[in-house]
């Protein structure tokens, strides 16, 4: 099934290696939005920075009336936010997105645009007595330890990222952040080599992570006739404590791109839905479906947009996310790149009068 | 730095050995490893024979996790030394198979834990390690009992400030070169055996088997203690920066005490008296009940996040325990041993 994949670059996975270091915390995109600006800008027609952050960007197709296919994909990430210094030096914080806070002790983040390195450290073993070990430690009782002489250097409203760096195990990427740099990287890939029969509407997004906000600003701006919303959706696939069948895994690494039915936020249009399901059976591109379920993407707020956009989300599968070190396999970015293209570049206007369902 | 970038999991200490062998080679007379792993650097006094000797330890050895078992692509583990398991999820790993392997530490969610998780800690055998390869390859690569460490990188947060996991002890390994360095310069009458001694994480088994075997007349131990940060409790907690700690306790002698902070305060080496009413849970403890018992010492340099992978230290208290273990061998006498007595 993966022998069909297509090869990638290493410039493409360097471009998701420098995504995925960068620190983007919702409503402070602004090293991605450096990144993405510099990759597109001779690439397309037009571009400019919306009120919000959003990239947004304009590839014009053959003929004047080409179809105007939105495709997003969001820049912003999970993290914190530092919110005081208490008298001992250290930092009061609050996360930004949902992070779990049973995943933030014994972490090393950056701080703030100068990235000061810090840690989130907790009360050695030796000192915790066993009552305290069966209880989460909550947020408040946590601090951000930029050590005794670095406490100055942060402020309050400085953002904080974790600090994992991007590793690759073969197949395998390990990096925090692949929600949504992987759509990230894989629309910039669009945007570079757009097939000639659409006009190419795409909005790198912002605040995604605290409710979709950047994407229904950049929908109603765009004003398109159909979108797609890149994403990445969690792969939770391990098995149970007993290791019963884990039946609610969500998605599989491995096994193609996440096409998606509904999710908390949308019911993706279900020619978009079939579309996607064709052309990838037609050409054998390895594809799953993802369980229905909670969650959103910006297809949540696109899909409302103005007198309503069909839209459809198709997502790389990841282990982990909104974790400090997510996984992915290559060959499913791979094959995403592949699908999204061909559906594309297969895109017909009489898709939009046919009927739904 | 380049200390904390290696793995040395207690009773596999090699991979930090071999680094310890190289900083200790050019400053010390002969290199020997016991039959327990531990590596002795022997340093010959300059005084008549038969001469006095002193014992330095400091354990090489660190926590980590060992892989119990493969389960449908995933790792589970257990632990090497004390880990508090809410540390754990989200961590960074490598697995020393067959080949090493980057890994993460993955909490499943409550629908896949016994009843009544919640949002409760998720305890170590119901933890997963994921490194996305299929369990195929985890067969051939990885098999119970292979070990694992954390690979979080070093940090360094200011001139003097580092954070990594392993500063317990890896910092007190650079005390001790440090010493050996500063000593390097001198002739000092005593024998010195320098020791970087395995397993005190499961027990100072090799303190105490080093220790029966050089048979020294004096012995200390340099470890880490608690340095003051969020959640500690004020007494026996100590700044961080603020100085080495010097041992008070059963476990060692009072006179090795009074000696200590005379010196440190004649070479105004800040330092704090550290109570240690029980045991100290060092290799000051086997040390001291070797053979027919060898007079102890403890000085501790403080870190912050004890046995987490962001243990966090001040490089001056590093330096100031290695010129204070220096200092105190170079001015140790052929009669010292005379002048410890009881005073009761």
């Amino acid at each position: 099934m993966r022998n069909s994949a297509p090869q990638l670059n290493n410039e493409i996975i360097g471009l998701v290696e420098s995504l995925t270091n960068a620190s983007g915390i919702s409503g402070g995109e602004g090293e991605v939005r450096s990144i993405v600006v510099s990759q597109i800008k001779s690439h397309v027609d037009n571009h400019h920075v919306d009120a919000l952050g959003n990239v947004l960007a304009l590839r014009k197709g053959e003929g004047k009336d080409a179809l105007r296919v939105m495709l997003s994909a969001h820049m912003d990430e999970v993290g914190g936010m530092i919110l005081d210094i208490d008298q001992d030096g250290f930092h009061y914080f609050d996360v930004i997105g949902k992070v779990d806070k049973r995943q933030l002790i014994g972490k090393s983040v950056l701080v703030g645009t100068d990235h000061l390195p810090g840690v989130i450290g907790c009360k050695p073993i030796h000192l915790t007595k066993p009552h305290e070990m069966r209880q989460p430690v909550e947020i408040n009782d946590l601090r951000i330890d930029l050590s005794p002489e670095g406490s100055g250097k942060a402020h309050p409203g400085d953002r904080i990222s974790f600090s994992t760096r991007f590793t690759r195990n073969g197949a395998v990427m390990l990096a925090k952040a692949l929600d949504d740099r992987l759509g990230v990287a894989i629309l910039i890939d669009l945007v570079k080599h757009a097939p000639e029969n659409i006009e190419l509407l795409a909005a790198f997004t912002v605040q995604e992570e605290i409710g979709l906000r950047g994407a229904r600003v950049a929908a109603y701006a765009l004003n398109p006739q159909l979108a797609i919303a890149l994403d990445a959706t969690n792969a939770n696939e391990m098995p149970a404590w007993d290791d019963s069948e884990n039946i609610y895994y969500n998605s599989k690494i491995g096994h193609g791109p996440v096409i998606y039915v509904a999710d908390g936020a949308t019911i993706c249009d279900p020619r978009l839905v079939r579309h996607a399901i064709t052309i990838a059976e037609r050409l054998g591109i390895p594809y799953q479906l993802r369980q229905p379920g909670t969650g959103g993407t910006d297809a949540g707020a696109i899909h409302k947009s103005r007198s309503g956009i069909p839209s459809l989300t198709i997502s790389i599968p990841i282990r982990n996310i909104h974790t400090p070190i997510s996984i992915t396999h290559i060959d499913d970015f791979g094959n995403t790149i592949w699908l999204v293209k061909e559906m594309l570049a297969s895109l017909d206007r009489s898709l939009l009068t046919s009927e739904r369902a | 730095m380049g200390l904390l970038k290696v793995p040395g999991l207690s009773g596999y200490e090699k991979p930090v050995r071999l680094l310890i062998e190289d900083a200790w080679r050019p400053l010390v007379d002969c290199l020997s490893i016991s039959k327990l792993g531990s590596l002795h650097g022997y340093k010959a006094g300059n005084g008549n024979l038969p001469r006095p000797s002193i014992l330095i330890s400091t354990h090489m050895d660190a926590i980590g996790l060992l892989v119990t078992g493969l389960t449908g692509g995933y790792i589970r583990f257990t632990k090497i030394g004390q880990v508090d398991p809410r540390s754990l999820p989200g961590q960074g790993v490598t697995i020393h198979g067959r080949k090493s392997v980057p890994g993460v530490i993955v909490m499943p969610p409550a629908r896949l834990l016994p009843p009544g998780y919640g949002e409760k800690p998720v305890e170590i055998q119901y933890l997963l390690i994921d490194t996305g390869l299929p369990h195929e390859t985890l067969e051939n690569t990885i098999r119970v009992g292979d070990l694992i460490s954390f690979s979080q990188q070093p940090l360094q947060l200011t001139d003097d400030i580092i954070a990594g996991h392993s500063l317990d002890n890896r910092a007190s390994v650079a005390a001790l070169t440090l010493c050996l360095e500063e000593l390097h310069s001198h002739s000092p009458v005593w024998d010195v055996w320098a020791v970087a001694s395995t397993q005190e994480e499961e027990g100072g088994v090799g303190a105490y088997t080093s220790g029966f075997q050089l048979k020294p007349d004096l012995a200390i131990a340099i470890d880490v203690t608690f340095a003051h940060s969020p959640g500690t409790p004020d007494t026996g907690t100590f700044p961080l920066g603020g100085g080495v700690t010097i041992g008070w306790g059963a476990s060692i002698h009072p006179g090795l005490t009074a000696a200590f902070r005379d010196l440190a305060d004649r070479l105004e080496i800040p330092y704090k008296l550290e109570i240690i009413p029980h045991r100290s849970g060092t290799d000051a403890d086997g040390l001291q009940m070797t053979a027919e018992g060898i007079p102890c010492m403890l000085i501790s340099i403080p870190i912050r996040y004890m046995h987490t992978p962001v243990e966090m230290v001040n490089m001056r208290d590093i330096h100031r325990a290695g010129r204070l273990l220096a200092e105190f061998i170079i001015q140790l006498t052929p009669n010292f041993m005379e002048q410890l007595v009881w005073k009761d």
